[in-house]
């Protein structure tokens, strides 16, 4: 994965003036952006009767953390939990997989039709979400009477156009005579793929499987659509009917966010550079 | 042993992504709630253009095309001023890229749960944000009224019905979507501004060309391919929206913020009418290939490719 640039390359440096009002502004943004998160970080440790003050006080005058136990034992946070960790890894697993081996074919294998099943492939990119949601709602609920399910919300995201493409163009990427030596070898398309495409790929794999999971723990139209218990309920759903319920506890609405929250942002901090890098890449918006 | 190795991804894509897209075409062709029904030719579309339903239906492209209107041009122009800012060598500039991209990453039901909070009429810190600065409490997500007609209300100016203005409430939405996703842009920007050489730099420079001057008269014209891509997804993003209206609003309040996916899910979902909602769904989805290539096609005649 050759690195796309995101700094200068010895630009000159600005006048001191200038920096000291381009940090100004930065600095304000980021004030900004952090902002929310600040709010919903104390507004969760207040008091009822404190967070319903008005104006409100910038710092709780004394930290209720039991406040995360009571949000937390109000809804079945564990399940919504379990659940979304299991949709998020057999999704990311099984479009990985597939994107693999689709991206495989295309980038290293000679076949017939090849050109026209790439363009069908890259074609469902370019169809909304919006125009296939009711089909397939009534595929999946009529047809394959999978209402109510863990498999409604995993088998049609079991692969991606995105994914495939990000693959195919890694794999292209990769220098023929290391193809040309492994046949030499003996190898077939399985072992070389195994053995040498597949550990040279480590970090965009990193990246499309972040995306991945980003996407499912970020998903919520669709569960909302195909569940309706709390057995099978991903988080996001779990969060909007646990605000239906507590909206007006809004200590305790700021507990919950703020634990749904969290595993994301972690992994975000972590994983950070493979994807920023991935986004900058590929220009996909939720 | 090439078709085996596609076999996996293409019958997913097949029967979840290719046919369905078909399948909503056809089903806006019949009558069909519960069950398929007659077979209705345009009728349905009669119905959402014309008829029964259109009056729903224009309103919500209205108030879709308006929300696309204040939030997209804001969301480009600030996240290429910031891009452009953070590009520069300086310190800390890592710590600002992260901070400003962490809305992007963060769970949207829980984010805009955080800013229906921060708006609240009550206890809202938006409105002891405009107390400080002397102006009174808003109801925000819960106010209907035109954001000019309010700003010229306090003035003691009555504006005519046309001139109102997008409702607080939609403004509202959209200042979520604009913290959600300005890091987003911002990261594409950086890469565009990556690629653009530093030799065009250096050789202005030699000729005496001043900061402003690099900025209107290199950076702009070859970053356009950029801006025109982050412009579409942005549209694209917005014309979508449905996510952020369903917590924060609910398509209220008095339906100002009641926005194409929003109104399709309600005929579809809890109304039950699966053919006006595939109708609707279809009619989204030529609007969003027509802007795609409408912009497409601007930006191949203006702009300038490096």
């Amino acid at each position: 994965m050759s690195a796309i640039s995101l700094s200068a390359r010895g630009r000159g440096r600005l006048p001191r003036g200038r920096t000291v009002l381009k940090h100004l502004i930065l600095a304000a943004v980021a004030v900004v952006i952090a902002f929310p998160f600040y709010w919903m970080l104390t507004t969760a440790l207040k008091s009822f009767f404190e967070a319903t003050l008005f104006p409100p006080t910038l710092f709780p005058a004394e930290a209720h953390p039991e406040n995360f136990v009571q949000a937390w034992e109000a809804a079945p946070w564990a399940r919504y939990f379990a659940n979304t960790v299991i949709i998020a890894v057999l999704v990311t697993f099984g479009d990985v997989t597939t994107a693999v081996l689709a991206a495989y074919a295309f980038a290293r294998m000679r076949f017939r039709g090849k050109q026209l099943i790439f363009m069908l492939f890259l074609a469902t990119l370019m169809i909304p979400s919006e125009a296939t949601l009711i089909p397939n709602f009534v595929l999946v609920t009529k047809y394959l009477r999978w209402s109510n399910t863990l498999q409604a919300q995993i088998v049609p995201f079991l692969a991606s156009a995105f994914s495939i493409f990000l693959l195919r163009q890694h794999f292209l990427s990769i220098p023929n005579e290391l193809a040309d030596a492994a046949r030499i070898d003996g190898a077939g398309h399985l072992r070389f793929l195994r053995s040498i495409v597949l550990p040279l790929s480590v970090p965009v794999l990193v990246t499309v499987t972040l995306i991945q999971g980003i996407g499912v723990w970020d998903s919520f139209l669709w569960p909302l659509l195909v569940t309706s218990s709390d057995t099978v309920r991903p988080i996001q759903v779990g969060m909007a009917q646990f605000r239906t319920e507590f909206g007006a506890q809004y200590h305790l609405e700021m507990a919950a966010a703020t634990f749904v929250i969290a595993p994301i942002v972690l992994v975000f901090l972590v994983a950070q550079r493979h994807l920023i890098q991935g986004v900058a890449r590929t220009g996909i918006r939720g | 042993m090439a078709y085996l190795f596609l076999l996996p991804a293409a019958l997913v894509l097949l029967v979840f992504h290719f046919l369905p897209a078909f399948a909503a075409i056809y089903m806006s062709l019949f009558k069909w709630d519960i069950v398929q029904g007659a077979f209705k030719g345009l009728d349905n579309y009669a119905t959402v253009l014309t008829g029964a339903r259109s009056e729903e239906f224009w309103h919500s492209m209205s108030v879709t095309l308006t929300y696309t209107l204040i939030s997209v041009p804001v969301e480009v122009v600030v996240s290429l001023i910031l891009a452009y800012l953070l590009f520069q060598k300086m310190r800390g500039r890592g710590i600002y890229r992260t901070l400003y991209f962490l809305p992007y990453v963060t769970a949207t039901v829980a984010a805009a749960v955080i800013f229906n909070w921060l708006m609240n009429p009550n206890y809202g810190f938006f409105n002891s944000l405009l107390e400080g600065i002397g102006i009174g409490p808003q109801r925000w997500l819960d106010e209907p009224r035109g954001l000019f007609e309010l700003i010229a209300g306090s003035a003691g100016i009555v504006l005519p019905e046309w001139a109102a203005g997008p409702s607080l409430a939609l403004v509202g939405v959209a200042i979520f979507t604009m913290w959600k996703f300005i890091g987003f842009q911002i990261v594409i920007f950086l890469a565009g501004l990556g690629n653009i050489s530093n030799e065009y730099y250096e050789a202005a420079r030699l000729d005496g060309a001043s900061e402003r001057q690099l900025f209107t008269k290199i950076t702009l014209p070859l970053l356009s391919p950029t801006t025109f891509f982050v412009a579409t997804v942005a549209t694209i993003g917005a014309l979508k929206a449905f996510n952020q209206v369903y917590i924060m609003t609910n398509g209220g309040p008095l339906d100002t913020t009641r926005v194409l996916g929003y109104e399709i899910f309600k005929v579809f979902f809890q109304q039950g009418r699966i053919d006006l909602g595939a109708t609707m769904a279809v009619l989204l989805t030529i609007l969003i290939l027509l802007f795609t290539l409408f912009q497409f096609r601007i930006a191949e005649r203006r702009v300038h490719y490096s």
